[in-house]
């Protein structure tokens, strides 16, 4: 018999601290599944959020740095002038990417900095107890919405690969979901392209990850993927919102 | 004899940046350090490096902290509300024990104040600015010359210590044209091996890193770090000493103001008062040791500042209070002319 | 032929794996207490597992080895 799914290498042995079945567990498998199979192991720099996430320098082989909150875009901007034969990627949630550090985010994105972004939008912060994040559904209840997002009081969700699509500098954004086995393997798809694209130098890509927070949700791992499918996928829609290749290509 | 060449102040930090093998600058437009930025704009693209100007303070620090993480040499520089924005990755830098180099080109506060020179981001720079146990190294230059030679000796103490240089100017040396040398400072190079360079596989992954969530750890972390510091105190304030040998009163001034109280020290003497001028170079580490010393033999001290009086304090720790310390000020983007900083010092005379 | 393989002193029991699995061939025991207070995901019936790791796509603790 043959081994044919186990751990990638790109992970180090740390135990991940997320609770029980939190997707971030997946999210972390299909980058390292990604840099294993594109082995770049020894060439990847990672920059690690503010978030659940925070520790994700532990978890990633590779070497890794942690950045103030938001502003991780602006740290790999720094690493890859820096080094631009390295493949930097950075890893956010949306009280991060979309919150604190969308100046960032949209300016990383317009200059189209060769990088790879990792977003992970599970609509609440999860790391401060489960807050309203940036993404949090309309109606949607959290400790700082505890009567539900009221739209008319503070504003409405950010579609963040659809806005980030309308710039000119982007190369590829794409929306992918962790719900399910072929959603997930769908997604691994994304992310590996988006490392892909910084290999060729096409530029900066970014995969928005729809995932689930079942601590701050208060459901069950399992009633939290069946929510991203019945709420957050009609707001979140997947697909790809930008491939400047594929349109260029398609164009011929 | 060295190659001597006019420039602005700004320009020279930009230029000795340069040559100290800053390859990259991260920056964000603010008066009145404008010339920087627009040197390495210039400058940048045709040596290899690389200029870039970010969305916001906030954004180039990080960058610079990226880029300090590969274990590059690199720069921002800004001015005090810039600084202000930049505080937090000040703090994100200390806290990873990465070297970097910032120039603050001091403007009138607090708010968005003026653009005119002032001194009053003393605190800010001396004493933390952005939140935890930190220091910075901060330099101050007094001459166009200084602003080339400590930017090189900036860089240089940086890699030494993993720490962040602050040059801590004002707007006036910044403007000001002076001829220069930059063979006055050698740039010195450090063993990296903490840097993001990718661990092609021959090592473990390094991490550049601020978070200890362990208290103990995170303490250990601070008391290794403030042991850092303490050879810094140790080994590297710098300071200039004028007619202090038989000086009665010290006054004490860096960078802009220290130039017009030498002439008010000048004017004096010529009166036949015994008055000397101590003018720190490095304000962290501060020239404590020469400042006791001088309490030693001098009846009474006078800090002469472009702010509401912030060294003034650490003077009065120096000097372990001592002797009076008076204040001769302005504020607000004013300078003091030498006959306001010559009436203090007749007054000190008389005891006042 | 197909052998399925847990960490089971990582399993923090999400139950991820058991949903995913199509053979319904998985599931927590709820008897057993790993290391760190989970009950944990446990084969059932080895025999009927076609290795499509599907469990192992699933599992977000990484602690599924899958072999065919």
């Amino acid at each position: 018999m043959a081994i044919v799914f186990e751990k990638p290498k790109a992970l180090t042995d740390a135990v991940l601290h997320y609770c029980p079945g939190c997707p971030h567990g997946i999210i972390h498998r299909l980058v390292a599944e990604a840099i294993d199979e594109l082995g770049i192991e020894g060439q990847t720099i990672g920059v690690a959020p503010v978030g659940c996430a925070v520790m994700a320098y532990d978890y990633f082989a590779c070497d890794m740095i942690e950045a103030a909150h938001g502003r991780a875009p602006a740290v790999a901007t720094g690493i890859k002038r820096c080094r631009p034969d390295n493949i930097v990627f950075t890893y956010q949630g949306d009280g991060d990417l979309a919150s604190i550090g969308m100046a960032e985010t949209v300016h990383a994105a317009a200059r189209n900095e060769n990088i790879t972004i990792i977003f992970v939008n599970n609509a609440i912060y999860g790391m401060t107890g489960g807050q309203m994040a940036p993404t949090s559904l309309p109606g949607q209840v959290t400790q700082t919405s505890p009567y539900g997002r009221d739209v008319n009081h503070c504003g409405w969700p950010i579609r963040v690969s659809e806005m980030l699509a309308t710039l000119e500098g982007p190369e590829y954004i794409a929306r992918v979901a962790v719900n399910n086995v072929k959603n997930v393997k769908q997604a691994k798809k994304a992310i590996k392209k988006a490392f892909e694209n910084q290999i060729q130098g096409k530029g900066f890509s970014l995969v928005e990850v729809v995932s689930a927070c079942p601590t701050n949700w208060g459901m069950t791992p399992q009633k939290a993927l069946e929510w991203v499918e019945s709420d957050m996928l009609p707001y979140y829609p997947i697909g790809v919102y930008k491939d400047r290749t594929a349109a260029k290509e398609a164009a011929k | 004899m060295a190659q001597r060449v006019l420039m602005k102040g700004n320009e020279a930090i930009a230029e000795a940046a340069i040559r100290a093998g800053c390859r990259h600058y991260f920056g964000y437009p603010i008066t009145p350090q404008t010339e920087i930025a627009a040197y390495m704009a210039k400058k940048m693209p045709k040596i290899g490096g690389v200029f870039l100007q970010a969305e916001s303070e906030i954004a180039s620090i990080n960058m610079v902290y990226g880029a300090a993480a590969t274990g590059c040499r690199v720069m921002t520089s800004s001015s005090s509300p810039g600084i202000s924005l930049k505080s937090e990755g000040l703090s994100y830098i200390a806290g990873s024990d990465i070297p970097a180099l910032v120039v603050n080109v001091q403007r009138g506060g607090p708010g968005l104040g003026g653009i005119q020179p002032s001194q009053s981001d003393y605190f800010q720079a001396t004493k933390g600015g952005g939140h935890g146990d930190y220091r910075m190294i901060v330099l101050a230059p007094a001459s166009v010359q200084e602003m080339a030679s400590l930017t090189i000796k900036g860089f240089n103490l940086a890699d030494k210590y993993l720490m962040t240089s602050m040059i801590l100017a004002d707007g006036t040396i910044g403007q000001m044209m002076e001829p220069i040398s930059f063979e006055e400072a050698e740039v010195e190079t450090y063993e990296k091996p903490w840097a993001l360079t990718g661990t092609e596989g021959k090592r473990k992954h390094n991490i550049v890193n601020s978070l200890y969530l362990q208290p103990d750890a995170l303490e250990k972390k601070n008391f290794e770090r403030y042991e850092r510091y303490k050879i810094v105190e140790e080994n590297e304030p710098m300071w200039e000493e004028y007619m202090m040998e038989d000086a009665e009163i010290c006054v004490v001034a860096f960078g802009i103001a220290s130039r017009v109280a030498k002439n008010a020290v000048v004017a004096a003497r010529n009166e036949g008062i015994k008055v000397g001028l101590i003018r720190p170079i490095t304000l962290w580490p501060f020239p404590k040791k020469a400042l006791r010393a001088a309490a030693d033999k001098c009846k009474s001290f006078i800090s002469v500042e472009l702010s509401m009086g912030q060294m003034i304090e650490d003077i009065q720790l120096a000097t372990e209070c001592l002797r009076p310390v008076t204040l001769c000020n302005r504020a607000g983007g004013m300078i003091p002319s030498p006959d306001q900083v010559l009436e203090s010092i007749r007054k000190a005379q008389k005891g006042e | 032929m197909a052998k399925v393989t847990f960490n089971t002193d990582l399993c923090k029991g999400c139950g991820l794996c058991v949903n995913a699995c199509p053979k319904g061939i998985l599931a927590i025991d709820a008897e057993q207490i790993n290391k760190k207070g989970y009950s944990p995901a446990v084969m059932k019936d080895q025999d009927k597992c076609i290795g499509c790791a599907f469990c192992a796509t699933m599992c977000p603790d990484c602690i599924i080895t899958v072999e065919k």
